[in-house]
């Protein structure tokens, strides 16, 4: 379970930051999907991983899981989903009203130059 | 238990949804609201400030429960300056979008402005880790907002960098908490300020790494090279109020720098040796020198302003990287100067940019209302570039002195000066450039007649200006209490002590038990 859920975010986030380090939005969009994830579950083991153990207090159960770690989680899920919608519309926004995806500044093009072009 | 501390952080979230559901359509009632919602936030702050400046620690348990478990608000001395700095530079920023008429050029600016402030004030009055990064969270969604507000093409292209930069830096905080979480297992700065010490010098691994962490996420905040990338687009071409405001917002990450790195992970604990003057110093030197350099060489007048901020951040970091009372104090005073210098900075390069075709760097056409823009333009750039005798220079000599008696004392002192000279040029440049060069040109004959900036708008930039005045006048008083906050800071019992054994819902004895 350890080495699943371990290689899991390892993977996850090394996809993750191949992908952000890429030149163009939607790539760099999913990046931050990947990482978020990798981070979401890597909250999630933070607490110590416990299998089939509840999360609240139960009469005659002596094995718990640490329920804080869930609790986090699911703001860290929230937030993300969010922002991720949030960077989606801007960038599309960007790529609409320019024709061009770039995450970096593209050379100055001289002011006589724009025209037609933008 | 009074209720007062939460409420820098109720009032601007009730008054945002209030403007968006029923003044949406009317700008004047927005205005209004959103103007005596600031006013208010100043009173409030104030009494907090004065509440705790005789070295009271006001805790406040949301929901009463007791900490670690419940989230705490927590305001010293630190804190609420911090309040009051950022609902006085608000009302001036507010004040200046309203005059120019920037907050009617797209829609819901009163409501994001004050959802911005909401996340600022909660970022300052948190007690708790994860909370820091959910106010964090607040400040930047609306942050984007305000970004991007009146729209073009440049503006959401920057926007975009913005937004993927931060959910990068928002991520790695998501990793450090867990980090920190998987080793202590707390969350809540003073429970953890205790455990931390608890934690053997062998065993180390997972700390070390969580304090990395934490340090690249809140360098990425306050805009510290080489994570500064972000700053130099997004701060020009987002409107210039906006601009202003996020003049607090590189101090946000600051002020989390000064908390965590001074209660949790203090500069003699040893699992952490090392980070403050092996790392944060040198990275603190690059960023004056860059952020000058970059002064310097910008071509446009608003990247020049973005780059004078990264610079000032240097110059904070430089003081807060020696970790010691003198410096901390030296940082606080230099944290409110360069808020106050880099927001007029901002506001009155709009000025030039109403009165004139762009703010590129080229002789043109004298600006409309050329006279009093360039004095104010003056007297900031006096400020900034720390010469006498605005509040800079002061800030600047508490530094050097600060950092007189250190090992690293020939560095920063070269590094420190000739930046200064270097952004001193810059700064002669730009202005001789744009106010100067103008006069000599003349105005041609088929030249649109420019307007005039709003005379609100120079009610606002003057305003910030003579804050920085009395800010230097009144210099010793402000160094004093900044010296008692950082004493306060190299002193954290008494906030450990208040945050963790104030008894909570919990532990107040039930009958029949």
């Amino acid at each position: 379970m350890e080495f699943l859920l371990s290689s899991a975010i390892g993977i996850m986030t090394a996809a993750g930051i191949y992908l952000v380090l890429r030149l163009r939005t939607f790539p760099v969009i999913l990046g931050i999907s990947l990482l978020t994830y990798a981070v979401n579950v890597f909250l999630f083991t933070s607490g110590q991983v416990t299998v089939g153990a509840p999360p609240i207090l139960r009469d005659g159960i002596t094995v718990y899981t640490d329920p804080l770690p869930q609790a986090l989680v699911l703001t860290a899920i929230v937030i993300s989903f969010g922002m991720t919608a949030v960077v989606v519309m801007i960038g599309l926004g960007a790529f609409l009203g320019s024709d061009d995806d770039h995450v970096d500044d593209q050379p100055d093009i001289p002011e006589d130059q724009t025209e037609g072009k933008s | 238990m009074t209720h007062w501390l939460i409420a820098p952080i109720i009032l601007p979230a009730m008054l945002a949804p209030f403007i968006v559901l029923a003044a949406r359509r009317h700008i004047g009632i927005q205005r209004a609201f959103s103007v005596a919602g600031v006013v208010t936030l100043i009173v409030i702050a104030a009494g907090l400030a004065w509440g705790s400046s005789d070295g009271t620690i006001m805790l406040y348990q949301l929901g009463d429960w007791a900490a670690p478990f419940g989230i705490v608000l927590v305001g010293d001395r630190l804190s609420t300056m911090m309040v009051l700095l950022t609902a006085v530079l608000a009302l001036f920023v507010l004040l200046y979008a309203i005059g120019s008429g920037w907050d009617d050029r797209g829609r819901h600016f009163h409501a994001l402005f004050q959802f911005q402030l909401m996340g600022i004030m909660g970022a300052f009055l948190t007690g708790d880790l994860f909370n820091l990064f959910v106010f964090f969270e607040v400040l930047l969604i609306a942050s984007y907002g305000l970004m991007i507000h009146a729209g073009g093409n440049a503006r959401l292209r920057a926007g975009v960098q913005y937004v993927l930069f931060n959910l990068i830096g928002s991520t790695l905080f998501l990793f450090a908490l867990g980090s920190i979480y998987a080793e202590t297992g707390t969350l809540n700065m003073a429970d953890l300020a205790n455990r931390v010490a608890l934690i053997s010098p062998d065993e180390t691994v997972g700390i070390r790494v969580a304090a990395v962490l934490l340090l690249l996420v809140f360098a990425i905040k306050a805009a510290v090279v080489p994570l500064h990338f972000w700053l130099p687009s997004s701060y020009a071409e987002a409107p210039a109020p906006v601009a202003a405001l996020f003049a607090i917002m590189t101090k946000v990450g600051a002020y989390a720098i000064i908390r965590v790195y001074t209660m949790i992970f203090p500069p003699d604990l040893e699992v952490t040796a090392g980070l403050h003057d092996v790392w944060l110093l040198p990275a603190a030197l690059v960023s004056v020198a860059i952020g000058m350099v970059g002064v310097l060489a910008a071509k446009r007048l608003d990247r020049l302003v973005a780059f004078s901020v990264i610079g000032s951040m240097g110059m904070v970091m430089i003081s807060i990287s020696l970790f010691s009372p003198d410096g901390i104090a030296a940082a606080l005073y230099y944290i409110v100067h360069s808020t106050l210098a880099g927001a007029a900075l901002f506001l009155i390069s709009d000025l030039v940019r109403t009165g004139r075709a762009d703010l590129n760097l080229t002789p043109q056409p004298p600006v409309a209302g050329a006279a009093l823009t360039a004095g104010l333009f003056f007297a900031g750039a006096i400020a900034m570039a720390g010469l006498p005798p605005l509040s800079g220079f002061l800030g600047k000599l508490l530094v050097l002195d600060a950092a007189f008696e250190t090992d690293h004392m020939i560095w920063i002192w070269v590094i420190v000066l000739s930046s200064s000279l270097i952004s001193i040029l810059g700064f002669a440049r730009a202005g001789s450039v744009v106010f100067w060069k103008a006069a000599s040109l003349g105005s041609p004959e088929e030249a649109p007649v420019m307007q005039r900036p709003a005379t609100m708008s120079y009610i606002a930039v003057g305003g910030l200006i003579s804050l920085l005045v009395a800010n230097t006048v009144f210099a010793g008083q402000v160094h004093s209490y900044t010296t008692t906050m950082a004493a306060q800071l190299f002193a954290p019992e008494p906030y450990i002590s208040t945050v963790v054994e104030t008894p909570g819902k919990l532990s107040k004895p039930v009958e029949g038990h």
